[in-house]
């Protein structure tokens, strides 16, 4: 599904993913763990080029990425991402902000988009708020409707940065049930997060980063019960 | 001054609100126009590449770094017989204005979109949304919503910037004025007059724009 080789990405002078490579097979659910700095939200923003590679290889179903002749737009509406900051579009409705990409680039007539969108809003349990603008929403409600919009183009892998990271305790809930109810329909999941909880209960292979590298990846039990690695006995002493 | 002559403005006000006419005609179509070029400036002004930024950075450094009067001259007497003649003074007085228009709206509109936060390009280019998409749907709406305010300011000074037309012989309000002077010998009375009514454009303005800085706020 996913296949990254010897991934690097620097930032000027800063190098902060310095070699990543890793497979990813379709319906898995990876989570990526990690003190901050550890490159592991970079690591997923190169998984659709939001942030451009600088050496290396990411391959989405056989396709090349960083390959200059692919049109990474293509590539983009099979890979989901949703955000720590939501990033709704704050002009557009909630049901505008789902049908928004639908019409644009899928080029669906709006009858047709608005029928999946409302579909969609139903799935995420925010079918109500269709006609509002993001502003009124809750952070946990604003990223329900951010992956509503995710799913709307049909996306074969959904990215997730931090999805939970910038919500009041009480909303991390009811984001990370719909997250798990993805998992469970069998969408293929790369999830940065530090919710350790969901990590276990959810996660095929947990993956944990530190300065850059994967220190070590395994099955959540034997990362959570048996960490290999000092690095990773540290991370898990101090979170736990 | 202690004997107004009223006679004055109402001769000359037929004359008056015909140059306010045009006045406020030349100003609509120089901001108008400059957006257009405006936003091609600065779309050109945000390229990564240095050499195709050169030329837009020096539009800008240009029309803002010169007096107007000077430009309305080059325009009106050296650039103009170039395209027609006799040279159209109005034509002459909307061209200046929209190109010199053009270099301040579009540090607005750079400024604008540059102010929309990062996330939101990311979001929409996540989505599968080329680089034009992403503008026209995404950034610019949320853009122009900001846009407002300086905007108006440019329209504002536009306006007023204006009656320069009046030295190459437009016939707006302070043409009319400088004629009504011409005629009786009075300076107090036109050039009141012609004070006044730039004062009802502008400040008519400032309300019309901030009637529509609230109706976008509250969206």
């Amino acid at each position: 599904m996913i296949s990254v080789k010897n991934l690097k990405k620097s930032f000027g002078a800063l190098e902060v993913l310095k070699d990543i490579s890793i497979e990813i097979e379709p319906k898995e659910v990876v989570v990526v763990i990690g003190p901050s700095g550890s490159g592991k939200s970079t690591f997923l923003r190169c998984l659709n080029q939001i942030e451009t590679i600088t050496d290396g290889h990411v391959y989405i179903e056989g396709v090349d990425i960083t390959d200059k002749k692919v049109d990474i737009n293509k590539v983009r509406e099979e890979v989901g991402m949703v955000f720590q900051q939501f990033n709704l579009f704050p002009h557009k409705t909630v049901l505008e902000n789902i049908t928004l990409p639908m019409s644009v680039v899928r080029k669906w007539n709006k009858q047709e988009a608005k029928t999946k969108a409302i579909a969609l809003l139903e799935k995420v349990g925010l079918a109500d708020k269709a006609d509002v603008y993001p502003d009124s929403l809750s952070g946990g409600q604003k990223q329900r409707v951010a992956i509503a919009r995710a799913l709307g183009m049909g996306p074969k892998v959904m990215l997730f940065d931090e999805p939970t990271s910038a919500l009041d305790p009480e909303m991390v809930g009811e984001v990370l049930e719909v997250m798990k109810q993805l998992a469970k329909e069998g969408m293929t999941m790369v999830v940065v997060t530090h919710e350790m909880g969901f990590a276990r209960e959810v996660g095929d292979r947990v993956v944990f980063m530190d300065e850059g590298y994967i220190i070590e990846e395994n099955e959540p039990e034997a990362i959570f019960g048996n960490p290999q690695h000092e690095r990773t006995q540290s991370f898990l002493s101090k979170i736990l | 001054m202690m004997d107004f002559r009223w006679d004055i403005i109402i001769d000359y006000l037929p004359f008056f609100l015909q140059g306010a006419l045009r006045t406020i005609g030349m100003s609509l179509a120089g901001v108008l126009l400059g957006c257009i070029l405006g936003l091609f400036i600065a779309l050109g002004k945000m390229s990564p590449l240095f050499i195709v930024r050169l030329p837009f950075v020096w539009y800008i450094n240009f029309f803002r770094g010169t007096p107007l009067l000077v430009q309305l001259f080059l325009i009106h007497f050296a650039v103009m017989p170039l395209f027609m003649s006799p040279v159209n003074p109005i034509a002459s007085v909307i061209a200046t204005l929209s190109l010199n228009s053009a270099a301040y709206v579009a540090e607005i509109f750079r400024a604008g979109i540059q102010s929309i936060d990062k996330g939101q390009a990311e979001a929409a280019h996540s989505l599968g949304m080329n680089k034009i998409q992403v503008m026209r749907h995404v950034i610019l709406p949320q853009a122009f919503k900001r846009m407002i305010p300086p905007l108006g300011n440019e329209f504002i000074t536009l306006l007023k910037d204006s009656s320069l037309g009046a030295i190459i012989a437009a016939p707006e309000i302070f043409y009319w004025g400088r004629a009504a002077v011409g005629e009786y010998y009075r300076v107090w009375e036109p050039y009141l007059m012609v004070a006044v009514i730039y004062l009802i454009l502008t400040l008519s303005l400032t309300y019309l724009l901030n009637y529509l800085e609230r109706r976008f706020a509250t969206e």
